[in-house]
């Protein structure tokens, strides 16, 4: 189909109706909340569920409770509302159900600010909730990546029946760019009788279904963690995305940058080679599973000197960074937070400093 | 000459973790007994709160969705939204309902969704070990109001029936008791009633059930229901708050 010229925000709101998803719980928080002015008129056109609920706090029950009686089902939110929301999706991953949540990153800690951020990697990465889970988490770089993935998002939450996350930034949320939304990417859904709650009728089966996360004996709740970090593991060989921008040079530098800061390191990166300077970047595409191996594998290339971490964040992601690196090369960090994003000049600078 | 009396098919048969005198087991037995009545089973969905009955899907033979503390209505907004050819009923304490999932209840009632909830009122949390509820009354002594409480830092009993009664979106609101057989029988007239008008999509519906706690209270199964009779049922008064009808 042909290209539209859309919003961030809107084009998730269509991408979740194209993949098949016809409920939709949210409450209002800049800057995401045009998700919810687009849905309140797109879902009725399609049958669909629209509900504003009181509070993130609620909102993360509704889909808990969606998405426990199989039906697919996506919030939007943005940082202080996924905090409220983590309650639920701790408690969402450690009953296995599938479901989409859209983090449109703005500047933390507290009520922060209201412009672009990836504060909160640690928080969908590493849990933001409680106990043992993680979310197959999702990083787009534009409009047209926010809409594949959020289409995708769908599938993996049914394949692994865990919640997915997209982790954007109140950029991509906020600016228009042409896109399409590939049919491709619609699946069926997966058919859930044997754990769901929709009815003993509607499965015409006299087996009853328990959705729940309380495990009171050690074994069961031992056992319960060990069929989420198979789940996990099975991500990490299986899940893992990444993109390389001009790692087939004798790069000097790898950039590991995702999201909107990826975008402004590429242009770095083509300016620098303007000067005959050659620096590589890996973009994680997924941020859980993290492209380990591959980043190891480009930190080690022969000329590889050193690896920078260039975030929207004070050094979270670098963490990971250094991690894969396995302590190879020397790992660097440039961020800011603030709402501004660094520009290509900055990066510039920070990179000829390491040369 | 057939049973009279036996086991409804929507309880399980397993032995209860509640204690003796508990009234969770009366509550039960009166929602499953409706269930069945109603011919339901197949179509249900209920919710278990944090607190004693967390385990209730250990006793009913329905689908089962177990909430957060207090998340229960918004967990049921969920389903019940999705799947409304389902019928949806959240089974709550008074900490759970009334102090953690304050916010919860009231907005599920005024958004008017159309689920059930029966809600446990026994003037203090039970499995947490005794703590003082919102609903604990004046001077009632619990752990962490160990003289008894104290309306001067604490308030006064929230009373929910009253509160939600006063909500102007259609509902059926009510408040029962189980502590006598004639209070056992209204109780389950009015649980009947409000999966009724679930049934027939009209409204949101609320039962109140005030109820004992004897091992928290500190007295025998008996004691504990001349207690609640004296004590309870003065101030928070059996009847309905709000029929959908009248509106």
């Amino acid at each position: 189909m042909a290209k539209v010229l859309m919003k961030g925000n809107e084009a998730i709101g269509e991408a979740a109706i194209r993949a098949g998803c016809k409920n939709y719980f949210a409450y209002p928080i800049t800057p995401q909340s045009e998700v919810a002015e687009y849905l309140v008129k797109r879902l009725p056109e399609e049958g669909g569920v629209f509900v504003q609920g009181e509070s993130e706090v609620a909102v993360g029950y509704m889909i808990f409770g969606a998405a426990g009686c199989g039906e697919r089902v996506m919030t939007t939110s943005s940082s202080p509302g996924v905090s409220l929301m983590s309650e639920a999706i701790s408690y969402i991953a450690a009953a296995q159900c599938p479901a989409v949540f859209v983090n449109i990153v703005r500047g933390g800690p507290g009520l922060g600010g209201i412009l672009p951020s990836q504060g909160d990697y640690f928080q969908a990465t590493k849990g933001g909730g409680h106990g043992d889970y993680r979310l197959l988490v999702m990083a787009p770089d534009g409009v047209q990546e926010a809409v594949e993935m959020t289409m995708k998002a769908f599938t993996l939450a049914e394949k692994y029946r865990n919640p997915v996350m997209i982790l954007g930034d109140g950029l991509i949320g906020q600016m228009m760019e042409p896109c399409e939304f590939p049919d491709d990417l619609k699946t069926e859904a997966t058919n859930k009788d044997d754990w769901a709650t929709n009815g003993m009728d509607y499965r015409k089966s006299d087996k009853r279904n328990l959705v729940k996360s309380l495990f009171l004996d050690p074994t069961e709740l031992n056992n319960n963690n060990l069929i989420l970090k198979a789940k996990y593991d099975k991500m990490r060989k299986e899940e893992v995305r990444y993109e390389e921008y001009n790692t087939q040079t004798d790069y000097q530098v790898l950039i590991v940058s995702y999201g909107t800061m990826s975008r402004v390191c590429r242009t770095s990166i083509d300016l620098l080679k303007k000067d005959g300077i050659e620096v590589a970047m890996l973009r994680p595409q997924t941020l859980f599973p993290f492209p380990e191996e591959a980043i190891y594998n480009a930190a080690t290339k022969e000329n590889c000197k050193s690896v920078i971490s260039i975030e929207m964040s004070m050094g979270q992601m670098v963490e990971d960074v250094e991690r894969s690196v396995k302590g190879q090369r020397e790992v660097e960090f440039y961020g800011e937070c603030g709402g501004d994003i660094p520009s290509p000049e900055k990066i510039i600078e920070i990179i000829k400093g390491l040369l | 000459m057939g049973k009279a009396f036996s086991r409804p098919e929507s309880l399980s048969q397993t032995m209860t973790h509640y204690c003796p005198g508990c009234t969770h087991g009366i509550v039960h037995r009166l929602v499953a007994e409706t269930i069945d009545e109603l011919g339901i089973a197949g179509r249900t969905v209920g919710i278990a709160p944090v607190g004693c009955a967390v385990l209730a899907y250990n006793y009913f033979n329905l689908d089962f969705q177990e909430a957060a503390h207090g998340r229960a209505p918004a967990m049921a907004t969920g389903i019940k939204r999705v799947r409304p050819d389902l019928i949806v009923f959240t089974y709550q304490g008074d900490g759970d309902l009334a102090s953690i999932g304050m916010g919860e209840i009231i907005h599920a009632a005024n958004r008017g969704e159309k689920f059930t909830t029966i809600f446990i009122n026994n003037a203090i949390y039970g499995m947490t070990g005794g703590q003082m509820a919102p609903t604990t009354m004046p001077g009632q002594r619990a752990t962490t109001a160990p003289t008894g409480r104290d309306t001067d830092a604490t308030g006064m009993p929230i009373r929910m029936a009253n509160l939600l009664g006063e909500l102007v979106t259609p509902a059926y609101v009510t408040r029962q008791a189980v502590l006598k057989p004639q209070q056992i029988n209204k109780a389950k007239k009015a649980i009947k009633k409000a999966f009724e008008y679930q049934v027939e999509g009209r409204c949101f519906s609320f039962v109140e059930v005030v109820s004992t706690c004897p091992t928290n209270w500190g007295l025998t199964p008996l004691d504990s229901l001349k207690w609640a009779q004296d004590n309870l049922i003065p101030y928070y008064e059996l009847g309905d708050y709000k029929t959908p009808d009248e509106d």
